[in-house]
């Protein structure tokens, strides 16, 4: 192979200029879209809006606050992680420790768990209605209540779950990969100084897996503060003039808030600051929770590389 | 005396069984007579044996659950899929006596009621309601009411519907005779999709290979962390971006005619999906082994004549896959598409028109349909599709990925 080398590289040249604008191109976008929604929604950022409640009017921009959202959202939040962490954590450690690894059965479950993390977020939306609310909800009214509807409708309980098994295959994964990062020789030492398998995994494995477990749930986390289309039919509200008091209640959630004043407001000149800082409480929230994610897993990496304890 | 003469005597003969207590103590001269233990043969322990199945259920259901999602969309979808429904019985007159034969369903869906409220009404007022129904259902003599709407045939060919002049694509599934046209979704998700990959993997494409090959490691550690930030944007910001800021603009700059129509959607969606193709495109280029690009170097080549001629051409399925995998995503997106395309369900080519797409109907719908009922079924189904096309897209994407991997890594 030869290559040609005129005075002037037009191919080099060519090549360094279109992919350095598509560099600029997405980070100036990133940076506008940033910019735009803090430059707007500073304005809007207050002890009352961020503190305050939405029975004084959810359209005025001078009363209207985002506590209950915010709540809600973190409610369906602390409800997902408790519904997903022991399951996530305790499936990966089967895959990893217990498992045959080249057997059929496993690739094909991993298979699924991949598969599972690039499903549409709509999709487990469906399932959520179809199978949390009418199935289990539908038949834990009949069975304890009598056909009166009490699970049998949106609620929190049922949106944490759909969250939870959309984030599941997140959690599954990160936690695999943590697992897999600490080295073998670890675990040979602890059986060789005659613990048991479950001795060594509790007290050996898992301590070293915690910052990798850790970063899997944060990213849960953020998915589930952020993803909307899953919870608008399993329970979470246009408006409600309560916080939620039970998980059998529907609840407001900062995303679907967002979608509700840019979509259903009646006048949207007028909502737009509420808007804008609804839109930057949120962001400030899914990236505190990312960033801490990133950080977390870059620790994880380098130690991983260097292969030290 | 007696005593201190038999003390060394007794201690002698003791000595074996003293030693046989201390089992696990390997003694080195008795260790010539006795077996030694196998060192991997325990007692059982009857709580870690608990654990451990505890841990194996919690595993299996967690995976059953995973195998339920699959099935479970499948199973809701099925009946329409096997042709089992027939939506034309229903829009012909139930005779009050029926009642009892038709299941609630049915019932509630025929009277276009939901099934809680049906509870609402005691038999008399149900057979005055079913009656009623009757006689509206009684005038009405056309042939669009003889239609099975929910069959193959009338999801994906165009039909010759009574107030049209020729046979159409129609999704209209509240009017009198529901129209279930898959068609026009169709269309409108691969509109918005395309749009969206003509804008994003040239950018997304192009940035991974500015920042694996030509930019210098600092510049690297800037720009990487803004893209990821984009990644973090959830999408429902992106389509409130969309629908208030970018949609007046763009239509400023270009003057077209709707605000939002499938060109903006399909930007904000670009913008979903560039931080998943730079990540994987950007990962496929520099698992590229560095003696690739030394040796083009080597050989007299500029940096930008290795990148395009040797690091690229030996990345190229990574890159491929990365546009496969932002398709999938693309098209399993929902809040930016029901909130920027307009949601107008025509079938149109230009890319200035309104577009509804697949995700953007189940969300917009899905919160109205009597559950179990024919709309319900067809949103199910929309959703089995879009499983479907999501399934293949990102296995084609894992395959090619890791093939990819596997050979770079043999060759070194």
């Amino acid at each position: 192979m030869t290559f040609q080398r005129t005075k002037r590289d037009w191919q080099s040249i060519g090549l360094t200029a279109f992919t350095a604008t598509a560099t600029a191109a997405i980070v100036g976008i990133v940076l506008m879209i940033l910019g735009n929604i803090v430059w707007n929604g500073a304005s809007q950022m207050s002890f009352r809006f961020v503190f305050g409640g939405t029975r004084e009017g959810m359209f005025e921009a001078s009363r209207a606050g985002v506590f209950p959202m915010i709540f809600g959202t973190l409610a369906l939040v602390i409800l997902m992680t408790v519904c997903v962490l022991p399951v996530g954590v305790i499936t990966a450690i089967y895959l990893t420790e217990y498992a045959r690894a080249e057997s059929a059965i496993n690739r094909l479950i991993r298979g699924a768990i991949n598969n599972l993390a690039g499903v549409p977020s709509i999709v487990f939306g469906l399932f959520g209605l179809g199978f949390f609310i009418q199935f289990v909800g539908g038949g834990i009214d009949k069975l304890f209540y009598g056909g009166e509807l009490h699970y049998g409708e949106p609620a929190l309980i049922w949106a944490a779950a759909t969250m939870a098994v959309l984030t599941l295959p997140v959690m599954i994964i990160t936690t695999e990969e943590a697992l897999r990062a600490i080295p073998k020789g670890l675990r040979e030492a602890s059986l060789a100084l005659g613990a048991t398998k479950l001795e060594t995994i509790w007290k050996v494995v898992l301590p070293q897996a915690i910052p990798g477990i850790l970063t899997g749930s944060i990213l849960a986390v953020g998915r589930g503060a952020g993803e909307v289309a899953p919870i608008m039919f399993t329970g979470a509200a246009y408006y409600l003039a309560h916080l939620p008091t039970h998980w059998t209640d529907q609840f407001m959630h900062l995303g679907y808030h967002i979608f509700v004043l840019s979509t259903q407001s009646p006048d949207v000149e007028r909502t737009k600051p509420i808007l804008f800082g609804s839109v930057l409480v949120l962001l400030m929230l899914t990236f505190f929770l990312n960033l801490a994610g990133v950080l977390v897993r870059a620790r994880i990496r380098r130690r991983a590389r260097f292969g030290h304890a | 005396m007696n005593d201190v003469a038999q003390l060394p005597e007794s201690g002698v003969r003791d000595l074996p069984d003293a030693a046989s207590i201390y089992v696990n103590v390997p003694d080195p001269v008795q260790s010539t007579e006795r077996p030694i233990r196998p060192l991997t043969r325990r007692k059982r322990r009857p709580l870690e044996w608990l654990v451990e199945k505890a841990i194996f259920l919690v595993s299996l259901s967690a995976i059953l659950l995973i195998f339920l999602i699959f099935a479970f969309v499948g199973k809701e979808a099925l009946p329409v899929i096997l042709g089992k429904t027939d939506n034309a019985r229903l829009r012909k007159p139930v005779a009050a006596e029926e009642i009892p034969n038709i299941s609630e369903t049915q019932l509630a869906e025929y009277l276009g009621l939901k099934p809680g409220e049906l509870k609402n009404y005691d038999a008399d007022t149900l057979k005055l309601l079913v009656e009623l129904k009757g006689q509206e259902l009684a005038q009405i003599v056309d042939e669009d009411s003889r239609v099975n709407t929910t069959s193959w045939r009338m999801m994906f060919q165009p039909h010759q519907w009574a107030d049209y002049d020729k046979p159409q694509y129609i999704w209209q599934p509240v009017s009198e005779v529901p129209k279930y046209n898959l068609v026009p979704l169709v269309i409108g998700s691969l509109k918005a999709t395309l749009m969206a990959l003509l804008f994003s993997v040239p950018l997304g494409v192009g940035a991974a290979i500015y920042v694996s090959q030509l930019a210098s490691p600092r510049w690297r550690e800037i720009i990487k962390p803004v893209i990821e930030l984009l990644s973090g944007i959830p999408s429902v910001v992106l389509g409130f971006f969309a629908l208030i800021v970018m949609a007046t603009v763009l239509q400023n700059v270009f003057g077209y005619q709707s605000r939002l129509n499938t060109f903006v959607a399909g930007i904000a969606l670009g913008l979903a999906v560039i931080p998943i193709i730079f990540t994987i495109a950007e990962d496929a280029l520099t698992s590229v082994p560095k003696s690739y690009s030394q040796a083009a170097l080597s050989l007299g080549a500029s940096p930008g004549q290795a990148a395009w001629q040797v690091v690229l051409p030996a990345a190229l399925p990574g890159v491929f896959a990365a546009c496969v995998l932002g398709f999938g995503r693309a098209i399993g997106e929902t809040m930016i598409v029901l909130m920027a395309s307009g949601n107008a369900s025509i079938v149109s080519g230009s890319i200035l028109d309104s577009c509804r797409t697949m995700t953007a109907t189940i969300a917009a719908e899905l919160a109205e349909v009597v559950f179990g009922g024919n709309h319900y079924r067809i949103l199910f189904v929309i959703g089995a599709l879009l499983f479907l096309v999501t399934f293949v897209s990102n296995v084609i994407g894992d395959i090619v990925v890791h093939r990819l991997k596997g050979r770079l890594e043999g060759r070194t």
